[in-house]
């Protein structure tokens, strides 16, 4: 009876996020540890950040007078050579992720094509542009040459995972089917997988487009073409009105690109 | 059905008919000019010798590059702790943010539909546009090197990215369940409690953790432009074309990624 009282007396609580009390506790703890020491390892100069509000304060408000002309003939140069690098690279990344995705896709491929798919995309994803372009503005030297490799090659990582999930997640019986007629292999991929997977190919080609244009808005820092040197040279010499037209028509540019791929994806799916 | 018609009256099956064939080679016709003459361009900007030369100056490196030099990775435990907490700090940081901007900008828990949502949009695009190494430069330029630019830098580039994803989550919650919290007598607050956090909590964690794993890719670059971590040792062994030096850097950057990809698939796979 008594047992009864109290658990009608217990006030309901919500149920906690992670159930096992040990890991949660364990893993507050270890958070809270971490957080004490990672802030602990940070040295920041406050009279510095002190000084440089003011200079903060002039940045933002150079956004409401961004300088367009004066630098205009830099500026265009390099969102033309950005742009002309967004469009290659995707274009050239596209055609070699096909392959590569379809290597990578356990279910059409043999284990060994498998496993040396999967390392390339494995390299291509894990280093980020910068470092690659590094290297190959060392190899290839200066200039947008540089940069449309890097693009196209980490355009690879991503179109060509994402390509390879999604022909693992393929239903089996329309590809058995065309492979029932007696289909040969090329047949079998065109008529029973592509189809398939089209349409979110061309989705995420254009989302990669969107991707590439904003990376190579950096590529310029480490001399592989684009708008990122005359950016930099713009924050260097505190001019911080034609860096703030720099930025005003990038995000101009990904919002438009991002309506634009927005629009072809609805109309696809 | 489309169907071509051979010399000999045979009648041959086809995916599709002569308009639409004509429209899509058309099409292909003008893709195809576009990205010539954007190469084109390219080309004329690239100095072929030196791309010719390339295979040679490939293996040059190489053969500099190799064997790593691995006692230098005692310099390197330092900037490799630093390269996590700048991404783990910029992550947290950039949730403070990124989660009431995303209450903001989701069409069924946003204040007005205009006047809130429009800015909490905005902050979100602009955010997202930039990469974080031109956020980087500017904060160095304006607050000077070191973590706490390449903390900052992270967190502003990870506000659009998790506000993004989530208000998309908060778009797509049931409404069952709110409406149920409101017949309760809920307030405002209790049903965001009660209908709409719990919703939305496994998604919110994949997206942390998912952006995690993307800042200590970010973070390793950040000391190229002086924001700290791992790339300010990468740049100094550059600039003294200390190959052996990069290889290894190189080796721990790969490492580490791959890591912090694993331990966030993990994570993830256990949420959902």
């Amino acid at each position: 009876m008594s047992a009864v009282l109290a658990s009608e007396r217990r006030k309901w609580r919500k149920p906690p996020f992670i159930r096992n009390p040990l890991a949660r506790w364990g893993l507050i703890v270890f958070a809270l540890a971490y957080l004490v020491l990672a802030i602990g390892s940070m040295e920041v100069n406050w009279q510095r950040v002190y000084e440089g509000l003011e200079r903060g304060k002039q940045f933002i408000l150079a956004f409401s007078h961004p300088d367009f002309t004066s630098r205009w003939s830099d500026i265009s140069a390099g969102m033309i050579e950005s742009v002309i690098m967004t469009i290659t690279s995707t274009a050239a990344g596209i055609i070699i992720s096909i392959p590569i995705g379809l290597g990578a896709a356990r279910n059409i491929a043999p284990l060994p094509v498998y496993y040396l798919c999967r390392g390339i995309i494995a390299v291509s994803r894990a280093l980020h542009e910068i470092i690659v372009a590094i290297l190959l503005v060392a190899i290839f030297g200066f200039g947008p040459l540089a940069g449309f490799l890097t693009l196209s090659f980490a355009t690879i990582g991503f179109l060509a995972k994402l390509l390879a999930e999604d022909i693992e997640s393929t239903d089996r019986s329309q590809s058995e089917a065309v492979k029932a007629t007696g289909a040969s292999w090329l047949q079998w991929i065109n008529y029973g997988i592509q189809p398939q997977v089209m349409p979110r190919l061309i989705g995420l080609s254009m989302y990669r487009l969107d991707i590439n244009f904003r990376e190579s808005a950096i590529l310029g820092l480490v001399g592989a073409g684009g708008i990122g040197a005359t950016l930099n040279t713009a924050f260097d010499r505190y001019e911080f009105d034609t860096a703030a037209a720099i930025i005003v028509i990038i995000i101009v540019v990904v919002m438009v690109l991002e309506y634009l791929s927005g629009m072809i994806r609805a109309r696809l799916q | 059905m489309a169907v071509s018609i051979k010399n000999k009256g045979q009648k041959v099956w086809q995916l599709r008919d002569r308009n639409s064939q004509i429209l899509r080679w058309f099409f292909l016709f003008i893709a195809v000019s576009i990205i010539m003459y954007c190469w084109q361009k390219i080309s004329s900007q690239t100095e072929w010798f030196f791309v010719w030369d390339a295979p040679r100056i490939a293996g040059d490196i190489g053969s500099r590059a190799l064997p790593p030099r691995w006692s230098y990775i005692d310099q390197l435990w330092e900037p490799l702790w630093d390269t996590i907490n700048i991404a783990t700090l910029g992550t947290l940081l950039s949730l403070f943010f990124a989660v009431p901007i995303a209450f903001l900008a989701a069409r069924n828990t946003t204040p007005h539909p205009i006047f809130c949502r429009w800015p909490a949009l905005l902050i979100i695009v602009s955010s997202r546009s930039i990469n974080s190494l031109i956020w980087a430069l500017l904060l160095v330029a304006i607050i000077g090197p070191g973590i706490f630019a390449g903390t900052i830098a992270i967190a502003l580039r990870s506000i659009g990215f998790c506000a993004k994803l989530l208000y998309e989550a908060i778009e797509e919650i049931d409404e069952k369940q709110v409406e149920a919290i409101t017949a309760t007598g809920a307030s405002r607050w209790q049903v965001m409690a009660y209908a709409i956090v719990p919703q939305i909590m496994p998604s919110f964690a994949g997206i942390t953790v998912f952006r995690w794993d993307i800042n200590i890719r970010e973070s390793t670059v950040l000391g190229l432009v002086g924001a700290g971590g791992i790339g300010l040792q990468m740049q100094s062994s550059l600039n003294v074309l200390a190959w052996p030096q990069v290889t290894l850097i190189l080796l721990i950057v790969f490492i580490a990624v791959i890591i912090s990809e694993m331990v966030s698939a993990k994570v993830r796979a256990a949420i959902i």
